[in-house]
């Protein structure tokens, strides 16, 4: 559950052990989708924070402990919601095809 | 004017067609304010410039905001005249432009808007960014004094308790004192968790759909009027660093024309650092001599 998968995004600088991270990659077709907004939404579905995609098509959030909702909104898309569960001191990868 | 639309609305928001049809208007003044402000060197709406919510906006000293002759030197140095129409849009829904609008207000500038929908609709939509930086020439920007009937102070907050509407738009864990702060974001905190004693929880992003246009009057009027405001009265709006609550003044203020809506910056972790005030813990709002 460590660490990031091959292809992830690279974890330098960040400290793992006080983090629940929540990252990953927007994809359509297998493509990065770049210009995607992937939003976190707490337990109750209740809006935390958002971030666009970078250049790539990644993402990353400093979530808690817990299940959370990733709300992905891109261009000529239909809205995907996906569910996370994140851990301090653990990293959860995830793909989401649009 | 749209169907269901106000005399407010109209002249508070402006559309992406609107900002589109005016990229080349040079009395528009695009103003990018992000949470991330990184997100601006990324790609921006041509011609906008950017402004820093956490440099350009704070003092570096003290917990306040710039003053006016700071506002004037920024404004100035930036390129923006007094009578320039300033749009002001941003990431998240808006919410750091929400932010800078009401800044704008409270140092008096007369024509400032929000693009409904914000930098994402903008994305959204397919519409164009670009990374080329704009050159605009400096001008003498006069600021207003703060205008601080839209903005409170903790006196008066704690005065308000029982008396005018609250509305707490953090989160309900926040609200309840299970949470300090969101997840994700800068850690601010407060000596205390909790709310103040009568506020209504209505989360800020209530107030907007999933791509960050503000919902309908009648849906917002709905969405308050559940959680017990009272039109008749005045209302304080509060977060965590007075940022969210911006966007939530805006829907009161500007939007629903309400007369006598502040913003209180110093919002939680002003007043959950304050000694011998109440404070209520849990999902009730609680009374008024908690």
């Amino acid at each position: 559950m460590c660490g990031a998968t091959a292809g992830g995004l690279s974890l330098d600088g960040v400290d793992v052990a006080k983090e629940a991270v929540v990252q990953g990659q927007v994809v359509r077709d297998g493509e990065p989708v770049p210009n995607a907004y992937v939003r976190l939404l707490d337990r109750s579905g209740e809006f935390t924070a958002e971030v666009p995609t970078s250049a790539t098509g990644h993402f990353r959030f400093f979530a808690g402990d817990g299940e959370w909702t990733l709300r992905t909104l891109a261009p000529r898309a239909d809205t995907v919601d996906q569910k996370v569960k994140a851990a301090v001191g653990s990293v959860a990868e995830v793909t989401i095809a649009i | 004017m749209r169907k269901g639309s106000t005399m407010s609305r109209d002249t508070t928001l402006v559309s992406a067609q609107w900002v589109e049809d005016h990229l080349d208007d040079p009395k528009v003044v695009l103003v990018e304010v992000d949470e991330d402000t990184a997100a601006y060197d990324k790609g921006h709406i041509k011609g906008a410039i950017k402004l820093d919510w956490t440099t350009d906006l704070q003092d570096q000293v003290r917990r306040d905001f710039v003053s006016k002759s700071q506002f004037e030197a920024l404004l100035s140095s930036r390129g923006v005249a007094n009578d320039d129409t300033v749009v002001l849009y941003g990431g998240n829904n808006n919410w750091f432009a929400a932010y800078a609008y009401w800044y704008f207000k409270l140092y008096g500038h007369q024509d400032v808007k929000l693009l409904d929908g914000g930098r994402k609709k903008w994305e959204l939509d397919s519409r164009e960014l670009t990374d080329e930086l704009p050159q605009r020439e400096p001008t003498t920007y006069t600021a207003g004094e703060q205008d601080t009937s839209i903005r409170a102070f903790r006196d008066e907050v704690v005065q308000a308790i029982g008396v005018k509407n609250l509305v707490d738009v953090r989160s309900p864990d926040e609200y309840a004192g299970r949470l300090m702060a969101p997840a994700h974001l800068p850690q601010e905190q407060a000596q205390r968790a909790g709310h103040i004693p009568t506020a209504a929880n209505v989360p800020w992003s209530k107030a907007a759909n999933d791509d960050g246009t503000f919902k309908s009057d009648e849906e917002l009027k709905q969405l308050y009027s559940e959680a017990g405001v009272d039109w008749s009265k005045d209302t304080i709006a509060y977060c965590r660093i007075g940022e969210r609550s911006s966007h939530t003044w805006f829907v009161f203020h500007e939007l629903l024309d309400q007369p006598n809506v502040k913003n209180y910056d110093g919002s939680w972790t002003e007043y959950g650092s304050l000694v011998g005030v109440p404070v209520v813990l849990g999902d009730e709002r609680g009374e008024a001599d908690a």
